[in-house]
């Protein structure tokens, strides 16, 4: 039975993916800006894949007057696990240049495209739970008004206007899913032609 | 005949008109068309040079921004500030200790920025006390006084803060003559000639902390010295000191210390003295002084009493020092960016002679004295003189230079300020200013390097130049471009204290210098610092009660504390724990005896107070530090002396019994 193989040009992609995996673990993979009237220079919230960075401290500071709870990496458990699912694709990402199989790469693309799903999800409902569980005894209530940061884009809360977009990590992130789409592309192009 | 009467209204107008344009321009009409625009700096845009100004009898240094003229900061220095808690805070109370104890005030006159290779390298800046003799440093990373170096045997510091080309020292002169401090000092005043002497100090910095040293003091003949500015470039190695009063008279000075057609610069060979020194030359003399620093991370000024001090008798050692002839009890004494010229300001002279260092090289070579006053050589007035200004104006006071080969000097009697040229001497431009300058100052003015763009007079009187407010008027410096060939008037800015001797330097010199915005908590090593809520805490030590407080947005941590009693010491060590920029929280006590403290993100500071009375006593947040700022406040309860009131202290779960 005749196999058909991975070109060279994929091979070589493929590795690129591995590494910007591992990069990506040391890089902020999403961020939060928070530009208020008194805060100019502005306060950040940058999101790694295993610790809250950034501005944390001032923000969880802030956010006391309407009541919401403090962000602290430890009450989530997607830090502990992150660092491994990032380590787990770059290792998926050089063994796929061994396997060598354009459908096993097709499988990877689906996979890598369901954590991003579900971890938009996953992000929507910290964000719905850490925006709307507020603590009735706050300072500051404003009837009907929840503080959830937007999932992507900008969104007004109050005096500061949060700004949700991909970090350096995220964009490389996103950098290895094109790549992926378009190994996937180039291998089944290169099939019909054949 | 109507006709006639016509002509004659017509006539008186006219010659009416005529007699009133004969008065001397108005002054409001001397500042030049544009000038609004050229020192307009618009809202948000920051200034292009930072202005460091003597304080005066105010005791401290204040900022402003250039060419907009507004003040950014008033820095405590010499003088107790009840808004920052600067000297009433326990902390900040040994920076104003003295052998003689505390002292709350001071007279501010001179600045002098820290230079590398005769630039400003933008560190810290030099300031004196005039009364209580004293040189400060401020380290510009912060914008605070970090060290306070008493000087004995000095009495009127005033030819201070001047500092060498790379700082290796701060030098300081003494204005009045008087007993050393190691001698007995009960003689009658009119011994002067006998028992009075001049000391010069020389204090050593150190290159990384900038820490100072009095390393030695040269023993003089009891003289006034005046000002003094080190040599720079080739003459490096030497420093310059007016002195006036060669006379030595001890009363009616006005008249006794003005007999002298000429008094002195004094030129000190400090390399020569350092080989002495070096060489075992030096005595140690018996001496009190106290040394103040300031520990960053510590957040705490300590004191110490230092005993002894080095004293070279400058007269024993022939080569040390040199007098050159100068002219009417001169003042200023300035020397350009070359090195190579001194300019000495003869107050009393319609002169100001300029002297050549290279032609007082020579005539100390071929040692060309007119004789010697004191046993110290007197050199030849025309052997040393490069030239004089001729009519520059009345009671020329200071010089400063623009590094294009032009020296700006201040004219007090005159009230002028006249440009003329270092090599030709000759007068380019004069320009009124008002009223009476006395210093001047060009960013970088007295460094190898000035920025020769404005040039700031700071003046004596004000009169009518603002909206008067009753006999005390504001103080006032003037701003002026002297880019081109034409000094330009553009700005009056009022000013606090009396400004003398200013600095100023390119914003980015200074703003760019590893500047804080915050304390790092992290990094409070205060004794009794709470670096968190959960590190509260109120200790009773016997009649001393020591609260560890922390203050964030927007209590404080304990706000509610009982159990003090009366004759209790209780000491409030309040710890901000923001670590967020422009922050502070400020913290008071009813009828507390002090001041408030004003206390930086990530600083400790204490509060000390005795509790008088029974009765509840709050306290509150002094700076508007959030939308919650009223609500920050707590209580302290105040039990008789022999209650049974356990000290207990908490935060936001004293609820009333009803609730609980």
């Amino acid at each position: 039975m005749k196999t058909i193989n991975l070109s060279l040009a994929s091979k070589v992609m493929l590795s690129i993916v591995g590494l910007l995996f591992i990069v990506s673990l040391f890089l902020p993979l999403w961020r939060i800006e928070l530009d208020a009237p008194q805060y100019p220079e502005g306060l950040t919230l940058q999101l790694h894949a295993n610790k809250i960075g950034g501005d944390v401290d001032i923000i969880n500071g802030l956010n006391h007057y309407i009541g919401m709870a403090t962000l602290h990496t430890e009450n989530f458990f997607e830090f502990k696990i992150l660092p491994y699912i990032f380590g787990a694709f770059a290792l998926i990402a050089f063994a796929l240049i061994f396997i060598n199989r354009r459908k096993a790469v097709f499988g990877f693309l689906i996979t890598f495209v369901l954590f991003v799903a579900i971890s938009g999800i996953d992000f929507y409902r910290w964000n719905y739970e850490y925006g709307h569980n507020l603590d009735p005894n706050a300072a500051i209530i404003v009837p009907g008004m929840a503080y959830q940061p937007p999932l992507l884009g900008f969104k007004q809360l109050l005096n500061f206007g949060a700004y949700s977009i991909p970090d350096t990590g995220g964009w490389l992130l996103t950098i290895a899913g094109l790549l992926l789409a378009v190994i996937v592309w180039l291998e089944y192009k290169y099939k019909k032609t054949t | 005949m109507k006709n006639r009467f016509l002509k004659a209204t017509f006539a008186i107008v006219l010659i009416g008109a005529y007699f009133v344009s004969c008065k001397p321009k108005n002054t409001s009409d001397a500042a030049v068309g544009d000038a609004a625009q050229r020192v307009y700096v618009a809202p948000g845009k920051y200034d292009e040079f930072y202005n460091f100004v003597s304080g005066g009898f105010s005791g401290q240094m204040s900022i402003y921004g250039l060419p907009s003229g507004r003040m950014l900061k008033v820095i405590p220095i010499f003088s107790q500030d009840p808004e920052s808690g600067w000297g009433y805070s326990e902390e900040t109370k040994p920076m104003l200790n003295t052998s003689e104890g505390f002292i709350p005030w001071d007279d501010q006159h001179h600045l002098e920025l820290s230079q590398t290779n005769g630039e400003v390298d933008g560190r810290w800046i030099f300031a004196n006390a005039n009364n209580t003799p004293r040189i400060a440093r401020v380290d510009l990373k912060r914008f605070k006084t970090a060290e306070i170096l008493e000087l004995p045997n000095s009495a009127g510091n005033h030819s201070s803060p001047f500092i060498t080309e790379n700082t290796e020292y701060v030098v300081a002169g003494t204005r009045f003559g008087v007993p050393g401090d190691y001698e007995d000092g009960d003689v009658p005043i009119n011994t002067y000639k006998k028992n009075f002497k001049a000391h010069i100090s020389f204090i050593k910095v150190d290159k990384e902390s900038g820490e100072m040293d009095l390393s030695f003091q040269l023993r003089l003949p009891g003289v006034n010295f005046d000002l003094s500015h080190a040599g720079k470039g080739k003459s490096h190695g030497w420093f310059f000191f007016t002195c006036y009063n060669s006379e030595q008279a001890n009363t009616l000075l006005e008249v006794n210390a003005s007999q002298n057609d000429k008094d002195f610069i004094m030129a000190v060979n400090w390399k020569k003295a350092e080989e002495y020194i070096k060489a075992g030359k030096g005595k140690m003399e018996k001496a009190k002084y106290a040394h103040n620093t300031w520990d960053d991370e510590t957040h705490t000024g300590k004191s110490v009493i230092k005993e002894e001090v080095l004293v070279l008798d400058a007269e024993a050692m022939k080569d040390v020092i040199y007098l050159m002839p100068c002219p009417k009890s001169p003042h200023g004494c300035d020397v350009d960016p070359t090195g190579e010229y001194i300019v000495g300001s003869g107050k009393l002279a319609a002169l100001i002679p300029v002297f050549s260092y290279t032609k007082m090289l020579a005539a100390i070579d071929k040692k060309d004295f007119e004789g010697d006053y004191e046993g110290i050589p007197v050199l030849k007035y025309n052997s040393v003189l490069h030239g004089e200004v001729q009519k520059p104006g009345l009671g020329p006071l200071h010089t400063e230079f623009d590094g294009k080969g032009n020296a700006y000097s201040t004219m007090f009697v005159s009230s002028e300020v006249v440009k003329w040229d270092i090599k030709t001497l000759k007068v380019l431009d004069r320009h009124p200013t008002y009223y009476s300058p006395g210093h001047l100052c060009v960013p970088g003015g007295d460094s190898k390097k000035p920025f020769g763009k404005y040039m700031i007079v700071y003046n004596k009187i004000t009169k009518d130049r603002y909206l008067p407010t009753g006999p005390e008027l504001t103080q006032s410096a003037q701003l002026f471009d002297i880019s081109g060939d034409k000094m330009q008037l553009l700005l009056d800015f009022p000013t606090i204290g009396e400004p003398h001797y200013a600095q100023a330097a390119p914003a980015d010199l200074i703003r760019n210098n590893g500047q804080l915005k915050i304390y790092d908590i992290k990094k409070n090593n205060h004794p009794r610092v709470a670096r968190g809520e959960k590190e509260t805490k109120v200790v009773r030590e016997g009649n001393k009660v020591h609260v560890y407080m922390t203050m964030i947005r927007s209590h404080f941590a304990p706000d509610n504390i009982e159990g003090i009693k009366v004759g209790d010491e209780v000491y409030f060590h309040v710890t901000n724990l923001e670590q967020d920029w422009d922050v502070p929280h400020g913290f008071s006590i009813r009828r507390a005896p002090t001041a408030e403290l004003l206390i930086m993100p990530g600083e400790t500071a204490t509060l000390y107070w005795k509790a008088n009375k029974v009765g509840i006593v709050p306290f509150y947040c002094t700076d508007f530090c959030s939308a919650l700022h009223q609500e920050m406040s707590g209580y302290i309860r105040v039990s008789p002396a022999g209650s049974n009131v356990p000290i207990s202290y908490s935060l936001g779960t004293n609820l009333p019994a009803s609730s609980k």
